[in-house]
């Protein structure tokens, strides 16, 4: 299954809806495109919705950081909403549990951005 | 006792890793692994295979993979073996070091470690082979089931 993107607008915070595989080649591709196009464009405050993202390997972890990096550096802020059990245990085996912020509720994830 | 054994050559593109995944989950699956299982172990699988054909082989066409699966009752033996310049898993840093927690790459034989209960690492001439042991839940490292200790 390839990995698919589409972006909403919701109060201010752009909620990138993602499913598939984030793996090594179009998967990665997908999601560092969509996050740069993103940054570029001057959004802020985003919000990746991976709850039906069915699998990913370290190329997609690498990937996830590399947008949470370059978001941050831009001046923004990158959280993560709705982790599948697999996603969830390899961000906690790989220590990255603890650098996002992970919320499992779209409203409270999109009020986080706004305190 | 019976023993299952497949060997594949692959060439050193993403198709093949995508290949080495799907069938090492299906030997997996049959060599009564559960689901999450089976997933942590194509996963590993996924990530040998990544490493032989972006870092050892570097998508080289002239070189190939060697994906090998044996399964017996209470264990499943995965070997990948690459054509390339070798590895020095001494050099690998550790990814859970707070220096290299945001660094984009790095974690993939942490991975592997992670989820498979034996990891060697073999130098070969040319290349470098990596063999991971999965033990069927309930059996030990020599092969006895718990019940029977």
């Amino acid at each position: 299954m390839t990995m698919k993107a589409s972006s909403r607008q919701v109060d201010g915070v752009t909620i990138v809806d993602l499913s598939g595989r984030i793996t090594l080649g179009e998967g990665s591709v997908v999601l560092r495109d969509t996050v740069k196009d993103l940054s570029t464009q001057g959004h802020k405050k985003i919000l990746l919705n991976l709850g039906d993202v069915t699998y990913i390997d370290s190329s997609g972890i690498g990937e996830l950081v590399s947008a949470f990096t370059s978001v941050r550096n831009a001046g923004g802020e990158l959280k993560l909403l709705n982790l599948t059990k697999k996603v969830h245990d390899l961000l906690q085996i790989t220590k990255l549990y603890t650098v996002f912020d992970i919320s499992d509720d779209e409203a409270s994830a999109i009020n986080s951005f706004n305190r | 006792m019976n023993a299952t054994r497949v060997s594949y050559t692959l060439d050193s593109t993403l198709a093949s890793v995508n290949k080495a995944e799907q069938a090492v989950a299906e030997v997996a699956a049959k060599s009564g692994f559960d689901e999450d299982e089976c997933g942590r172990i194509a996963l590993a699988v996924r990530e040998a295979t990544v490493n032989a054909v972006l870092h050892g082989n570097r998508y080289d066409p002239t070189k190939r993979v060697t994906v090998s699966f044996e399964s017996i009752p209470d264990s499943l033996t995965i070997t990948v073996r690459d054509e390339g310049p070798g590895l020095d898993t001494r050099l690998i840093p550790d990814p859970l070091a707070p220096e290299n927690l945001l660094k984009q790459s790095g974690r993939g034989i942490f991975l592997i470690r992670a989820f498979m209960d034996e990891v060697r690492f073999r130098t070969m001439s040319p290349g470098t082979e990596i063999t991971m042991i999965k033990f069927v839940r309930g059996a030990d490292r020599d092969g006895n089931k718990e019940a029977n200790q």
